[in-house]
């Protein structure tokens, strides 16, 4: 899996490193890309201002789009960390959401 | 990815996702690609039936024929003749049976006659339907998810695809040939960009149908997970009852349906595709013509229904059909045009087109990886990983078809009387598969390609060779009764079979170049053989 190295401002990873760092990014794409593609789909079929059914269907319809973003987001953010917070800020506000829905009901 | 520019992450994540599903999606791809056709191949896997022709009487005589087969029945299911098969197909159930899809009695009818003709038991172009979303000899609903996850790594592949091509149209028009990696890319964005929007449509739709399954948060949450409170409020399935009449039931003789019948064809361009009979032979019968196709895809291609009292031909209230809102809509839309079961024969082969084209995009990117990666192994000698994909490669991309070729093979061959012969027909698919798997590993890597890609060529063109000498006259005969379904399954077997003749031929002429030119980057599709 050995890459060009483009940009030398960033430290270079040893074979070991890269490793983890693919897994890392790969859960975070496959797990956690589909646990806010999720969290998002539920969250958006309660919030929508739209009738339930029609509510449901958009943000079903939308969530792989979602997912698909979320996974390339993943592989793409400069390094693993960053991936990971900018993702976990992502996931918040649909969490937040459901948790208050939770909550109150 | 650390110490990579967006682009370039997104070429990393292009080739890993396409590569690591790649021969599942080329499998899904041309399985898909053919059931577009699934009812003309399954129409071809019953030879006996290739000499019915389609007469303007057939529904009048269908129903004639029914009276006789099963006068008492509780329903009559009648399909008529169309351009996709000129057989007439009836079903028929007995009083207090079930009613079910596939239940009941049913029988094939011949166009013109009525008279029932032999079937040979086949699962047809649904084998190779079903395959293309639930695989085989696995718990359906494992397959659909392994289905659905390659799916999404395919929108994945492609979108990253798109993002890595900065210059996609400028790359669209290079094609530089003979130059090995260089070609092979040239071929794959050409046959990427050129059929994009149908591989991000048939994908994104693909997604869709099975998005209940997928991602079924936003029902589960809303609804608390009753999906049947989701689907009768999203209220696009009115059922299609007659009202119970308030008349004792007595026996009374049908009226004719041929003036209904034209009635119907006035108003639908594409005519009547199925006529059911509820409570044939009795004052209750009522008549239901349904439209072959559809109008709109607003609603998911549904097709508009005639209801008439079978005893006095009185029109009854059609139900009508809810409308559907916005984002419903835009569902049906994907979703019909994922199924196509509205389109016409041109718009079949476009879509089937892109279908191929599909194909041939995954085939040639897994083709690529193997390239691109060839002067690396030359020096550093053999890798048991680049010989697996290797071997993948031949058996996934030449194999498969090869497989489909016995498929229809073993249809033609296996005895017609013989026990499990549907079973056997797909036994024979797999085995051909597995064969060519072991081939791909035993033989050199180019001379595998060239051998797989030789015995597909001839397993297609003697098909209809088969077919001309045993098959009642085959294609001859069928151009001489203008039947294109028949036909058109006889030429495209060998127009594939040309093709492949043309790997083959592609395989040897660039080998006597390589061999001039050992130095040279032309290494097409050679492999690392000692």
């Amino acid at each position: 899996m050995s890459k060009k190295k483009s940009s030398s401002s960033v430290r270079k990873l040893s074979p070991a490193g890269h490793r983890w760092n693919v897994a890392s990014r790969t859960v975070l794409a496959v797990a956690g890309g589909y646990a806010i593609a999720a969290m998002a789909t539920a969250s958006l079929s309660l919030a929508l201002p739209l009738p339930r059914a029609q509510a449901v269907m958009a943000a079903t319809l939308f969530s792989f789009a979602l997912y698909c973003a979320l996974i390339i987001w993943a592989y793409s953010a400069g390094t693993a960390r960053r991936a990971w917070f900018v993702s976990a800020l992502l996931a918040a506000l649909p969490a937040g959401h459901l948790a208050m829905r939770w909550a109150t009901t | 990815m650390n110490g990579l520019g967006f682009r370039q992450a997104n070429s990393w994540l292009h080739t890993w996702s396409g590569l690591l599903l790649g021969w599942l999606l080329y499998a899904i791809f041309v399985t898909g690609a053919l059931s577009f056709f699934r009812d003309e191949i399954s129409f071809w896997m019953q030879p006996t039936q290739h000499a019915s022709v389609a007469h303007a009487d057939a529904p009048q005589r269908a129903v004639d024929a029914m009276q006789a087969m099963a006068p008492d029945a509780s329903l009559w299911s009648i399909t008529l003749p169309g351009p996709r098969n000129p057989t007439t197909q009836v079903r028929w159930f007995e009083q207090g049976e079930r009613r079910s899809k596939f239940g009941g009695q049913s029988v094939v009818l011949d166009g013109t006659t009525a008279q029932p003709l032999q079937v040979r038991e086949s699962r047809g172009g649904d084998f190779l339907y079903r395959f293309h979303f639930e695989l085989y000899g696995m718990p359906r609903l494992a397959a659909r998810w392994i289905v659905g996850i390659a799916t999404m790594m395919m929108l994945v592949a492609i979108i990253s695809g798109v993002i890595t091509h900065k210059k996609i149209f400028v790359d669209f028009f290079t094609f530089r040939p003979r130059k090995g990696q260089r070609s092979w890319m040239d071929v794959h964005n050409a046959l990427a960009v050129l059929a994009l929007p149908f591989h991000f449509m048939i994908t994104y739709s693909g997604l869709l149908l099975l998005m209940f399954m997928l991602m079924p948060w936003g029902v589960d949450g809303a609804y608390g997970g009753d999906r049947q409170a989701f689907f009768s409020e999203r209220g696009n399935r009115a059922a299609a009852s007659a009202p119970a009449p308030s008349t004792d039931k007595v026996p009374a003789d049908l009226i004719a349906v041929t003036p209904l019948v034209r009635q119907a064809q006035a108003m639908w361009p594409s005519g009547v595709e199925q006529i059911t009979v509820t409570d044939p032979g009795t004052s209750h019968a009522v008549i239901e013509l349904r439209e072959r196709g559809a109008g709109s895809l607003l609603d998911r291609g549904r097709s508009e229904r005639l209801l008439f009292n079978g005893a006095s031909g009185a029109p009854l209230e059609s139900p009508d059909a809810a409308k559907p809102d916005a984002f419903s809509a835009i569902y049906n839309v994907f979703s019909s045009l994922h199924l196509l079961r509205f389109a016409d024969t041109w718009l079949r082969w476009l879509f089937f087109i892109g279908g191929v084209l599909g194909s041939a995009m995954v085939a040639s990117g897994m083709v690529l990886w193997v390239v691109k990666r060839l002067p690396q192994r030359r020096k550093q000698g053999s890798h048991l990983g680049h010989r697996v994909v290797e071997g993948l490669n031949v058996a996934g991309i030449a194999g498969l078809p090869v497989a489909i070729g016995a498929y229809f093979w073993a249809n033609r061959l296996l005895p017609v009387s013989m026990q499990a012969r549907a079973d056997w027909e797909i036994k024979a698919f797999f085995l051909a598969w597995a064969a060519c798997l072991v081939h791909a590993w035993l033989r050199p890597h180019r001379k595998a390609w060239k051998e797989q890609l030789g015995i597909l060529s001839l397993l297609l063109a003697l098909l209809p060779a088969y077919d001309l000498l045993h098959g009642g006259g085959g294609l001859l005969a069928a151009l001489t009764r203008g039947s294109w379904v028949a036909a058109g399954m006889d030429i495209t077997l060998l127009a594939f079979a040309a093709l492949s003749a043309a790997g083959v031929w592609f395989l040897r002429s660039d080998r006597a170049k390589t061999s001039k030119r050992p130095a040279a980057a032309s290494e097409g599709m050679e492999g690392v053989s000692p």
